[in-house]
């Protein structure tokens, strides 16, 4: 047990935290723009899994990393894009559109890595790029800070500035406000002139550029290659976060703290013996209980205004 | 003709228009990647009928994507898109194995008991969104879906700690007792008894949802809620006991193709039965009668895609690519909606003309 502890109270478990938060962290915070237009948006890990394939190909051919996450990002986008016209203009029922979009993503990633590298399992034969590290100059020497601060992928320094970029595209901004009036009353936001299918539409291709940031995260700099069905839920994950987090850019970024935290806990356990599947477990009760507790929040809240009323 | 003849006419219509798109676009995809396209598409067009045991292996398939598509057109009736049955099929041939291997009773009985456990524990886990949802309006889609890797690392554990036998050299369970497994039944093929369990299945899942006032409570409450709730039936137990006896079936289902395909416990990472229960019901129109179709259907497509990626070099996982196109398709409203507006309007037409003809 004490082992246990002072591996959690340790820089590198701090370090390995953020590193395991960063994807989980973008993605839901893409999440955040579906949800407050009213989408439900299962599409989160399609989008992240065909990014992490468009950024490993971008960078590969280019031989640069920049490249390759705008490609990421132009692939996720484009996949969001079809679950808008799906889910929106056909009309089709978001949970199926959305279920069935990421089993369409997931047979077509096999299949280009297989037209693009001949195997069907990683893209370990392609040479594709990593996110660098940042090494902040000055405040890398402080002895525990330097640590704690310093040395993270720019992506993840850049998740946690997106925290405040979707808090001000959400509160500050014309499209953030007519996102947050077509999914509170859709109706009420029509017959003030607002085009409800092109704000939804909207929500799923910023929710794109997010969740693809996050897919890229994960080919591009937790490891350097593509591997099949290499989200492994972390869209699903996402989701939970920013319904624990309450949609809101600051609560959602504490969630996805702890789901980042919890996938490292097992990582610990798993190094002292614990069985890896009972470890690998945790993330996911995490989400259950997150939820409940989401929805007990929310059943308050409301009664509280129900008692003021 | 009446609008609704042409309506139910145009959705059969509109199936097999989304059916058509998607194999030809699948066509394509292997046409683009294999060397030999023409020895391909035969191969996966022709494959399982070229002998008794692929034809066999088509119906072996077709047995638990049944069970899978009657338990999602249970609880999808309903508009509870719990995606659980995964975990059920899943769970219960795991745990369904374990009394195969330490219970000591009679043939036969043996073989019911499995897959009575089996069932009850899909019972219990498709309860568990359930009641979340109920309790605490916790989306079951979420909810289900993280039960849903509890549970693939959970069967893990319990394999790898519980009943795995040391001396096999691979990972898995100790032998199922004889009396357990269900007995074949067509020579040179392995169909099995589970055959029958199936048809049961599905002819208890249409009399529940078509002939009983539970299924119309289900049905009432899938097209509308509020009319429902206004009408006097209890929507929450409704929400409820569909999933449960969805569950119910998955479970049943894991217990039969266990018992019915395999000696030992050997599932190491799951089969997709979720998402193909999922294709499958939709495809069916959540009508049990009509699941075997769907179900013979995707498995044929599954066996010919499989005899391709052995025989050739076309990846197996393009009947993903092809599903998906299947489901987003058929789930479309609007897909073809201009077409059927004019088959109304003209039908409507017509009507005209002939009451006017008739003055």
């Amino acid at each position: 047990m004490e082992r246990v502890f002072s591996a959690i109270f340790s820089t590198s478990f701090f370090v390995s935290t953020l590193k395991l938060t960063t994807p989980i962290l973008l993605a839901a915070l893409g999440a955040i723009f579906t949800d407050r237009a009213g989408v439900l948006n299962l599409n989160l890990e399609g989008v992240m899994l065909a990014a992490a394939l468009g950024g490993v190909l971008g960078s590969a051919w280019t031989g640069s990393v920049f490249v390759g996450i705008l490609s990421a990002i132009l692939i996720g986008m484009i996949i969001a894009a079809v679950l808008a016209y799906v889910g929106i203009y056909l009309k089709s029922n978001l949970v199926l559109a959305g279920t069935a979009l990421n089993l369409f993503v997931t047979g077509a990633t096999i299949f280009v890595l297989f037209i693009v590298t001949g195997e069907k399992g990683t893209s370990t034969a392609l040479k594709s790029g990593k996110i660098p590290k940042l090494n902040i100059p000055f405040i890398k020497d402080i002895p525990v800070v330097g640590k704690l601060l310093s040395g993270h992928s720019v992506m993840t320094y850049f998740a946690f500035l997106c925290v405040f970029i979707a808090s001000y595209l959400i509160y500050r901004t014309a499209i953030g406000l007519r996102i947050r009036a077509v999914g509170e009353n859709p109706d009420a936001a029509e017959s003030v002139g607002i085009n409800v299918k092109t704000i939804k539409t909207a929500s799923l291709l910023i929710c794109g550029f997010f969740a693809a940031l996050g897919g890229s995260f994960l080919s591009m700099y937790y490891v350097s290659w593509f591997q099949r069905d290499m989200t492994a839920g972390r869209g699903f994950i996402a989701l939970a976060a920013m319904n624990l987090g309450n949609s809101t850019p600051v609560g959602t970024m504490l969630a996805a703290l702890l789901f980042g935290a919890s996938e490292q806990l097992g990582n610990v356990l798993q190094v002292m013996k614990v069985p890896p599947q009972i470890v690998l477990m945790i993330p996911y009760f995490v989400t259950l209980v997150g939820l409940v507790l989401y929805a007990i929040r929310r059943e308050s809240k409301i009664k509280k205004l129900k008692a003021n009323n | 003709m009446s609008s609704k003849t042409i309506e139910k006419r145009f959705d059969a219509m509109k199936t097999a228009i989304a059916i058509l798109i998607s194999l030809v676009l699948s066509f394509a995809l292997v046409a683009i990647v294999s060397d030999d396209p023409a020895e391909a598409l035969q191969t996966f067009a022709l494959g399982p009928l070229s002998n008794l045991r692929r034809m066999g292996n088509v119906i072996e398939l077709t047995i638990p994507l049944t069970f899978a598509g009657v338990a999602v057109s249970i609880m999808y009736s309903a508009n509870q898109f719990s995606m659980i049955t995964q975990s059920t099929i899943y769970a219960g041939a795991c745990i369904g194995s374990w009394f195969a291997i330490y219970v000591t009773l009679p043939k036969g009985l043996h073989s019911a008991f499995v897959i009575l456990m089996a069932g009850i524990v899909g019972m219990v886990l498709a309860a568990i969104p359930a009641i979340m949802k109920v309790k605490w309006q916790a989306s079951e889609v979420v909810s289900s879906i993280m039960i849903n890797y509890i549970i693939m690392q959970f069967t893990l554990w319990f394999l790898l700690n519980v009943y795995k036998d040391p001396t096999a050299g691979f990972n898995c369970s100790y032998k199922f007792k004889e009396s357990a497994r269900l007995t074949k039944i067509v020579t040179g093929t392995r169909i099995h008894t589970g055959l029958f369990v199936c048809i049961a299945a599905v002819i208890f899942g249409y009399i529940f949802l078509y002939k009983t006032k539970w299924g119309y409570a289900i049905r009432v409450v899938g097209q509308n809620q509020e009319f429902a709730r206004y009408s006097g039936i209890a929507v929450a137990s409704v929400m409820i006991y569909s999933q449960v006896i969805g569950g119910l079936i998955g479970g049943i289902g894991g217990g039969v193709e266990i018992m019915g395909l395999f000696q030992r416990y050997t599932w190491e990472a799951p089969p997709s039965y979720g998402n193909d229960g999922l294709m499958v019901g939709i495809l069916a129109k959540y009508n049990p009668l009509f699941v075997p179709f769907a179900a013979l259907f995707l498995a044929y497509i599954r066996t010919g895609a499989d005899i391709m990626s052995r025989i050739t070099d076309v990846p197996v996982e393009f009947v993903n690519i092809l599903q998906g196109v299947v489901i987003m398709l058929v789930a479309a409203e609007m897909f073809l909606a201009k077409w059927k507006h004019k088959l109304i309007v003209k039908n409507a037409q017509k009507q005209e003309i002939a009451k006017e003809a008739a003055k």
